[in-house]
């Protein structure tokens, strides 16, 4: 199956996901409440992140042919390539030979004349790629990065976590065991040392920041189900003889999706900010801000300076990290019992 | 006429909710003597604590005094600039919180903490403070003074906790004393005793006594006087008798219908309809009006002013001024 | 207490032999030796010179079974090379690893040791002035600022740094290191500088929220009824109880300062052992790796010794048994 198939069938699973998600969220009062009032806080920063993520959606649904046909070139090379949506809203041969300024006639350079004079919003980079069309693919891979990690995490975090609080025991001191050893590696070093082994691409880096990053979700999940385990209504179920599995889905798990929402948040922008620290150093996935930023970096230095690369990706970067970050701090106030209590 | 030591007047806190602010205090009138017990009742959330927190000017933010006047024989204490207000606080006001478990620092002994309170107010050497602390632990019938002075909060029991928060409030001698539900949090075996020893001491001191409370068995025990509030407004307010025997206002007669009696064995507690409205929906008219048995068409649309039923009882009814007028 | 301390370094030791087992699984099993060889002398290199590599650096035994010596597998040898602190020689140029240690470890403490000491100061400073504010318009500016500061990526703090204060304002170098006494602090006050933009926010933060929790305790009521004054309350009150929670970021922090920045060091020119770490991953130098790893491991189970024997001194209620 072509590369870009799969990814419309992703696209095509997240939008399932997330109308369930959606259905989910209205028929509880509870989870309603929370979303309505996450709305009146940050109504700003959600948009900015909806946004963000809608972008990303378009840049992951892509097909061949079609649309653009031969640009001012008469170049007809990437009309057998996959284009995305966001790739369709420039023309298919976008390209000049190296550095333009913002909205430039001329190249940065030399002085030639453009293909696209005065077209290039952001201008283009060194390789002459449009530094706008560039800073959106980005968000795709900022959003792979913290999506694909978190699937990776979630899911086995809880595994971990549920059952070593629940059943306790041998696996509860083996999954302990697991999990201090883990941690006991600084988290940039076992990183590294990660994508070193594994290889790298996208997957990897996802999986080693997955490592990284489960450390923390499962000791979170393995505490709250060992206080929910000696919950009356938990004892009860037992005393009733109600199975362990059924226990498990119908009452821990549901008592712990609102850490799951939280962490799922505030994990994120961690990730994203992790990567660009390992496009820094050279094993990060292409196409991402980091990336960006790590091309850029002597860009500064030469005179005069060549600053919209660097600042296209910075901004990027910094709008979706501060979103999420307020996303994140008011879901936490929203849905933490604690806060809760406090404010009652 | 012994002397008054407290005496507030038309005393106003309010809190934001909802974009304005309400008022949690509302126009509250106390007064307490020298030597005497003022006990002031409700049910939680009613306004007590605030009312005893603004007396002290110790309302947590966003809360804030409006207006009205709180005076320790006779000084203003609202006028008070910040230092001199906290010069009076433990030293001429002490108080006393209801959870023993966590009003204690955690981290210093309970004797440095009552060294503390003395050294704040007085210059004395530690060694002395030292000295006044565990004679006040001995008063406070804390068993072993010398060897409790260096234990931790974590070390003692709840019961325990609280006779040194006893100890420390009477460090400097106090002319008032607030005890802010001093017992609620403690087994009822030892809530007798700690009553018994605030009565002893506040007896042997002769201090004024605001007691907070919703437990009308303690005020049976302690006070000379009782105020009830409701909903953040005085209600009733009048000698112990004339409010226990012969309460008017209908909220006090449902309290103490709720209350059960040894002598009223087998007979059902009676309960008050309905629940206390939070204080963002408090009606503009009486705020009692929607759970009141006698509610009359006015009670919804005026609030009603304090009718005088002898020169020590008051309430706050329109039911009951009709009554009085016809 | 000795006891306790007994059993903790006895886990901590059972967590190091986890770690090596883990090192062994990624750096022997899932990455094979081979591999690294192939990358050392070249792809296109003949098999003898792969198997020469192997021997030399210690790879050419079997992994987990030795029929004639059973002691001399991989396994083993990784296992008994970590533990005595035998290193052996870099994959990528045969430098004693051992020797790259003690030479990068004096750079990284200039660096991280006074970053750490400036960054716990002030951004204790800052959360109790904020904390001290708190409900009020300084507070919540506070708290934005800290959100802003923290969304910045440390890649723009570095340029960010470099261009302005190195580049534009000319201030200090933009990059390199000298040991001397009088002019280290030249070199190394941009990355002190853009250290301490880039952690300000989040300890300021996390400070903040803990101190505003203990202010809205119990005991500070009582404290304030007892008629103590704010700053007192503060310091006797408040930030002895605060010290409880930031100790756990504190104290397990300090081991670390021997294992230097990775960024700050490689950006800035400073020969620490975060730079070493940076050349190893563009050597593709498994071996010193490995050892940065293992080392960072110690460190922090170091660490969380050391916390819990602060708990002690700090929290009375805490009993280590």
């Amino acid at each position: 199956m072509p590369s870009h198939v799969a990814s419309n069938l992703v696209v095509l699973a997240i939008l399932t996901a997330l109308v369930a998600a959606g259905l989910g969220v209205r028929r509880s009062r509870f989870w309603r409440e929370a979303a309505r009032s996450l709305a009146r806080r940050r109504p700003l920063a959600l948009g900015v992140v909806a946004l963000l993520a809608t972008i990303a959606l378009l840049d992951s649904i892509s097909w061949v042919g079609g649309g653009a046909g031969a640009g001012a070139s008469g170049d007809v090379v990437s009309l057998h390539k996959p284009r995305s949506v966001i790739d369709r809203m420039f023309p298919a041969d976008f390209q000049e030979r190296s550095y333009s300024a913002p909205l430039a006639v001329t190249e940065f350079y030399g002085g030639t004349p453009l293909r696209y004079p005065r077209r290039h919003l952001l201008g283009t980079d060194i390789l002459g790629r449009d530094v706008l069309h560039l800073t959106l693919k980005g968000t795709r891979v900022a959003f792979l990065i913290g999506g694909l990690t978190s699937a990776i995490v979630i899911p086995l975090a809880l595994a971990f976590g549920i059952s070593a609080g629940y059943f306790g025991g041998r696996w509860d001191d083996f999954v302990f065991f697991l999990m201090s050893t883990l941690a006991s590696m600084p988290s940039l070093l076992l990183l590294i040392a990660l994508i070193m082994a594994l290889g790298r691409g996208p997957l990897q880096v996802c999986a080693a920041l997955g490592v990284t990053s489960w450390v923390g979700f499962c000791r979170v999940t393995r505490g709250e189900t060992l206080k929910l385990r000696e919950l009356d209504y938990v004892q009860a179920a037992r005393a009733l003889g109600v199975s362990e599995a059924r226990i498990i889905l119908r009452h821990v798990l549901p008592n712990l999706t609102h850490l799951v929402v939280i962490t799922f948040v505030l994990l994120f922008s961690g990730l994203v900010l992790s990567e660009a620290i390992l496009s820094w150093l050279g094993i990060g996935i292409d196409g991402s801000w980091g990336q960006m930023i790590d091309q850029a970096r002597d860009e500064l230095s030469r005179d005069p300076i060549i600053w919209w690369n660097l600042g296209a990706a910075s901004v990027a970067l910094f709008t979706l990290i501060l979103a999420v970050n307020l996303v994140g701090d008011a879901v936490r106030d929203i849905l933490d019992p604690r806060t809760l209590r406090e404010r009652l | 006429m012994s002397e008054l030591v407290l005496e507030v007047r038309d005393l106003v806190t309010t809190f934001p909710a909802n974009g304005q602010r309400v008022s949690v205090v509302d126009r509250v009138d106390l007064r307490v003597e020298r030597g005497r017990v003022l006990a002031l009742v409700g049910e939680s959330g009613c306004g007590k604590s605030m009312t005893a927190l603004s007396i002290l000017r110790l309302v947590p933010r966003p809360g804030r005094i409006e207006g009205g006047s709180v005076r320790l024989e006779g000084r203003e204490l609202l006028a008070l600039s910040v230092p001199e207000m906290r010069r009076l606080r433990g030293h001429d006001v002490a108080m006393i919180f209801q959870e023993p478990m966590t009003s204690l620092n955690p981290v210093h002994t309970v004797g440095s903490q009552v060294v503390e309170a003395i050294r704040l107010h007085e210059r004395v050497s530690v060694a002395e403070a030292r000295r006044r602390t565990v004679e006040l632990f001995d008063r406070a019938r804390i068993p072993d003074p010398e060897a409790r002075f260096a234990a931790y909060p974590h070390e003692l029991s709840g019961g325990m906790k609280q006779r040194v928060m006893v100890a420390m409030s009477l460090a400097t001698r106090p002319k008032l004393l607030i005890a802010d539900e001093p017992t609620t949090a403690l087994d009822v075996t030892i809530q007798a005793q700690i009553l018994e020893l605030l009565r002893e001491l506040q007896q042997q001191f002769g201090m004024a006594v605001l007691l907070i409370t919703h437990d009308l068995g303690i005020v049976n025990e302690l006070a000379d006087r009782v105020a009830v509030m409701y909903a953040g407004q005085l209600v009733e307010e009048g000698g112990l008798v004339e409010v226990l025997r012969g309460a008017r206002h209908p909220y006090t007669q449902g309290l103490l219908r709720a209350m059960p009696a040894l002598g009223r064995r087998g007979e059902p507690l009676a309960e008050i309809p309905g629940v206390v409205p939070s204080p963002e929906d408090w009606p503009k008219g009486c705020r009692f009006a929607s759970r009141c048995p006698r509610v009359l068409p006015v009670c919804h649309d005026v609030d009603p002013e304090a009718t005088r039923l002898s020169p020590s009882h008051t309430t706050r009814c329109h039911a009951v001024a009709r009554e009085e007028a016809e | 207490m000795l006891a306790y301390l007994v059993r903790r370094t006895l886990y901590g030791l059972v967590t190091v032999l986890g770690v090596l087992a883990f090192l062994f699984g990624l750096f022997f099993l899932y990455a094979q030796p081979e591999d690294v060889a192939r990358r050392a002398v070249g792809e296109k290199a003949p098999q003898e010179v792969v198997e020469q590599w192997l021997v030399n650096h210690g790879y050419d035994k079997p992994r987990f079974w030795n029929p004639e010596d059973p002691l001399d597998t991989m396994l083993v040898e990784h296992f008994r090379r970590m533990l005595t602190f035998d290193f052996g020689r870099s994959d990528a140029d045969d430098v004693p690893i051992a020797r790259r240690l003690r030479e990068g470890v004096g750079p990284s403490l200039a660096l991280t040791v006074p970053l750490f000491a400036m960054g716990l100061v002030i951004a204790m400073g800052l959360s109790l002035l904020v904390a001290f504010f708190r409900e009020t318009y300084i507070d919540r500016t506070g708290v934005i600022l800290c959100v802003l500061a923290m969304s910045v990526s440390i890649l723009i703090y570095i340029l960010g740094g470099q261009y302005l204060i190195g580049k534009l304002l000319r201030w200090f170098p933009i990059s390199g290191f000298d040991p001397s006494a009088d002019v280290v602090a030249r070199f190394l006050a941009l990355p002190w500088i853009v250290g301490l933009m880039n952690g300000v926010g989040a300890d300021v933060r996390f400070y903040r929220t803990v101190f505003v929790e203990e202010t809205n305790s119990d005991y500070v009521r009582t404290a304030r009824a007892k008629g103590a004054g704010d700053a007192r309350i503060m310091v006797r009150h408040v930030l002895r109880n605060a010290l409880i929670p930031i100790l756990t970021n504190v104290v397990v922090a300090i081991p670390f300062l021997f294992t230097g920045s990775i960024l700050l060091e490689s950006f800035f020119g400073i020969p620490g052992l975060g730079s070493i770490t940076v050349d190893a991953i563009n050597a593709n130098d498994f071996a010193t790796l490995r050892v940065m790893v293992y080392i960072g491991a110690l460190l922090f189970i170091l660490g969380q010794i050391l916390t819990d024997v602060a708990y002690t001194l700090v929290d009375p209620r805490v009993r280590l048994e």
